[in-house]
């Protein structure tokens, strides 16, 4: 396997290839613009890859590692593309710079909107190489194939390796993007590595535990710090005695670190920071402070009344975010209907590795190493933090030790730069797993009302939805209130039932604490609402779940979804891929012969998010006292073409258990403003006796364009798991987690 | 003056006896193979070691290591070719990677003491080691190969003393 170079404080992008290295330089578009969330700076895109002169070919990996593979993903679509020798590949990760276009990884899309722009650059590499041996055998172009990792003139037997071209490469002027034809790009037979079974890069160094997370990271000199911070949202210092934290052994002194302006956007939190020769003592030191804080309005904010207030919100007319049909005319017919309300609490995203940086400041100049998702965020928060220009800040991105969504924020980052400059040394800031939970970007609590009209044959004529949620936007927007699309459109308004009156709402909600965007986001509560209550109307009409279901999507069709643009295009919303993925897996689930029985059976729910079709088959298993076993998952997936089936399927098996974290046990509440759980006692996630048992990834062979993965997973995972639990014990879950039910009557 | 033996060489800590062996580990030794993940014992992602039995590492002081043994993950084996690290390869257990070094002495100390262990065993023994991105159905196939490795009497590589 190819040895991986973390790259250190002195490689500057400049001097990763050395002098005579054949460098190109691909500005290529990504086939899609990002996600509108957070504050993306200006991007030019460009992806760099390099031959060095003994052979080695250097590919830049400008996505964060956080689990899915994309760090080695990417990497080898451009060696295979180029076809390169994998054993002769050295990956460098990029620091933040805004030429590589979005770094943000985060909402499923490095593959679809990097994939062709990495074969493009492959392709393009391998042209260079061709044109360079035929310039030099006096051959014309066509004639000269190159091939693992040389180029080869068939007809004389002649062939240059990579490294002897790479000069010759280096002269002439690279192929333009017009020269790409289609030939020039591999055809699916000839991949290599695309579509294979790769491991990755990372994964020796981890078992030898010698990966470099946030956490790991050191400079010279170093000291550490720890931060107390206000216990409610916008809390802010009225005094401080850190008398006996500067007594403990190690302690060096104490910072206060200004509270943030609205909106919070990524900026530190503030408070007073403990710093330390070792991390303990800077810890134990933060336990010693005696700090008073004037806690502010959101002091008031308790979970049970919240709930209360959401729900109030659902009962009553909202925005339309969508409306076919007449759905009222049909409800006053007084024909039969169903109508049930949903509820899923805050969640914390609880990253193994709790937000961790590393930073420098000298001479209005910081270095900094960071477990981040996203570091041109960290470019723009810590500048801002600091009045420096963006381009002074130079981050290295470490692997990340789990992300979810967490580390897309730099608020701990510009902490550790901001103490740096108040210490004069690098400062190392870990959170404690207390801080981690207790000051989450958490995802929001939310609350659906559902109603639906029904025919002689259970059949749905009319079909309403209220949803309310305290919105991310109140991160960039103090005064925002509603949903922001991106979120409505996250299986609410693009429900793909075919109901001629249908109509989709939003009510308002304030934040009291960050909103944050986790595994999933919105889809986590509106398919567990949406999904959930289709079972209940299935259940009502006693069909199967699996004819019910389809019988609702209606014939394979391509919906309307309203969105416009290069991705909605490229990704329809076909109903027909819907409809196949929840054949499969109810086909490989055994679903028909497997029917409910001493407290066993199988619950459904398939769910559409970030451009794959998922569904879930999930058989659970109730005893007499009402514990839960969950002893098999069945997922159905079609997320396009698959780059490496088996980290794909390691996603889906990953998020059979995050999503029973969330089912089962996940819950954030607060009261008084502050917020109740701390660690992983009060805030259990599923271990391995709680997980499921074992996840099948059932992957629809497709030449579509590649779709997210390290998300969709996640969505029909509690609604099936409820529906489950329901077809075993005539239970009904309508608001999570499950610990919060006794389930033996 | 506490004496200990970090991976086969003779250490000696003069600090506050009460730190636990997790920091002094990873920001005196620089080890940082052993993760902090809860300093509460829960999740398991600090797991060593300590004559040769599985610990918390957040939750062992120093006066606790005095005069033992202590066996981190960069000790196991330099190149990763303990049959538990071999079988984690084998199944392409990790996926953020953070807490497989906890998992993977949690695992070793499991075949150490128990060669064959069941299923229902072996969650027994891992139940005390959390991973977020959730491998454990390859954690429990990779426990069960190094198992399989080690009973058919393949080359166990030592421990690097």
């Amino acid at each position: 396997m190819s040895r991986v170079e973390v790259v250190g404080r002195r490689a500057f992008l400049g001097n990763i290839f050395s002098a005579g290295a054949f460098v190109l330089g691909a500005r290529l578009l990504p086939s899609a613009a990002p996600p509108a969330a957070g504050a993306e700076a200006a991007w030019q895109p460009g992806v760099y890859l390099g031959v060095e002169t003994d052979g080695t070919v250097t590919i830049v990996a400008h996505r964060s590692e956080m689990g899915t593979g994309i760090r080695s993903v990417l990497p080898m679509v451009v060696a295979d593309e180029m076809e390169a020798d994998l054993s002769r590949v050295r990956i460098v990760q990029a620091l933040g710079d805004v030429k590589y276009g979005s770094q943000n990884t985060d909402g499923s899309c490095s593959i679809r909107d990097f994939y062709d722009t990495m074969r493009e650059a492959g392709a393009t590499a391998r042209l260079a190489l061709e044109l360079a041996a035929a310039q030099q055998w006096g051959v014309p172009v066509a004639e000269c194939k190159a091939r693992n990792h040389e180029v080869v003139h068939a007809s004389s037997g002649r062939r240059l390796g990579y490294g002897e071209l790479a000069p010759l490469a280096a002269k002439q002027a690279t192929p333009k993007k017009e020269e790409l034809k289609e030939e020039r790009f591999k055809s699916p037979e000839e991949f290599r590595y695309i579509g294979k079974d790769m491991p990755t890069f990372d994964r020796d160094d981890v078992c030898a535990g010698k990966g470099t997370f946030g956490i790991d990271a050191r400079m010279p000199g170093m000291v550490y710090a720890s931060v107390e911070r206000a216990p409610v949202f916008g809390g802010k210092l009225k005094s401080y005695d850190d008398k006996e934290a500067r007594a403990v052994r190690g302690v060096l002194q104490t910072v206060v670190l200004p509270g943030f302006k609205p909106p919070h956007g990524f900026q530190p939190l503030g408070g007073v920071a403990v710093i330390a020769d070792n991390t303990w003592a800077a810890m134990k030191g933060r336990e010693k402070l005696k700090v008073e804080w004037e806690l502010g309005a959101h002091a008031t904010y308790d979970s049970a009344a919240y709930k209360q207030s959401l729900l109030e919100t659902v009962r009553r007319p909202q925005k339309v975010v969508r409306n076919e049909g007449d759905v009222d005319a049909e409800f006053a017919k007084g024909g039969r209907t169903h109508e049930a309300e949903y509820y899923v609490p805050h969640l914390a995203h609880a990253p193994m590795e709790p937000p961790a940086a590393v930073a420098d400041f000298k001479d209005g100049k910081v270095v900094i190493q960071a477990a981040t998702q996203n570091p041109q965020a960290v470019q723009d928060t810590v500048a801002a933090a600091l009045g420096i220009d963006k381009k002074q800040v130079e981050c290295h991105v470490t692997l990340l030790g789990g992300g979810f969504g967490r580390k897309s924020k730099a608020d701990y980052v510009a902490e550790a730069a901001l103490l740096s400059k108040a210490v004069g040394k690098p400062v190392k800031v870990v959170w404690s797993r207390e801080e981690d939970i207790r000051f989450d970007y958490f995802h929001a609590v939310a609350a659906m009302y559902l109603k639906a009209a029904v025919d002689a044959k259970g059949r749905p004529t009319a079909w309403l939805q209220r949803t309310a949620f305290p919105s991310i936007l109140s991160t960039f927007d103090a005064s925002a209130r509603h949903g922001a699309d991106f979120e409505v459109g996250m299986g609410w308004s693009d429900v793909p039932y075919d109901i001629p009156n249908h109509r989709a709402e939003n009510g308002p909600a304030e934040n009291h604490v960050r909103i944050g965007w986790l595994r999933s986001v919105a889809n986590i509560y509106h398919a567990f609402a949406v999904q959930s209550f289709t079972d209940e109307l299935a259940a009502a009409a006693q069909r199967d779940r699996v004819e019910y279901l389809l019988e609702l999507i209606g014939p394979p069709r391509k919906l309307d979804s309203q969105q416009r643009g290069p991705v909605a295009e490229r990704h329809p919303f076909d109903t027909g891929r819907l409809r196949r993925v929840i054949e499969l897996a109810a086909e490989r689930s055994g679903w028909a012969k497997k029917k409910p029985g001493r407290g066993r059976a199988l619950g459904l729910a398939a769910h559409r998010s970030f451009l794959t079709y998922v569904a879930a088959v999930v058989e659970v298993e109730v005893d007499a006292r009402g514990r839960v076993r969950i002893p098999r998952v069945d997922f159905a997936v079609d997320a396009g073409r698959v780059i490496n089936p088996d980290r794909v399927k390691a996603q889906f098996e990953g998020a059979a258990v995050f999503g029973a974290s969330i089912a089962l046990m996940g819950e954030i509440s607060a009261a008084a403003g502050q917020i109740q759980q701390s660690n992983f006692h009060d805030y259990p996630v599923a271990r391995i006796t709680e997980a499921p048992y074992e996840t099948h990834v059932h992957l629809v062979p497709s030449q579509e364009a590649p779709a997210g993965v390290g998300e969709p997973g996640v969505p029909p995972i509690a609604p099936a798991i409820c529906n489950a639990i329901f077809a075993a014990t005539g239970k009904r879950i309508r608001d999570l987690p499950l610990s919060k039910h006794k389930l033996n009557a | 003056m506490i004496r200990l033996k970090v991976n086969g060489v003779a250490r000696q800590f003069d600090g506050d006896p009460e730190m636990p062996l997790l920091w002094y580990l990873r920001d005196e030794l620089q080890l940082t193979g052993t993760k902090y993940g809860c300093g509460m014992g829960l999740c398991g992602a600090c797991t060593v070691h300590l004559g040769g039995a599985s610990v918390r590492s957040c939750q062992t002081p120093m006066r606790g290591a005095a005069g033992k043994e202590v066996l981190t993950i960069e000790g196991l084996g330099a190149k990763a070719e303990h049959p538990v690290q071999a079988a984690w390869k084998q199944c392409n257990v990790p996926q953020c990677g953070y807490c497989q070094s906890g998992q993977i002495m949690q695992a070793a100390a499991l075949l150490k003491q128990k060669p064959g262990p069941t299923d229902a065993e072996i969650d027994e023994a891992m139940k005390g080691n959390i991973c977020r991105c959730g491998t454990y159905q390859r954690i429990r196939q990779a426990v069960k190969l190094a198992s399989n490795h080690k009973a058919m009497g393949q080359k166990a590589v030592g421990v690097r003393r």
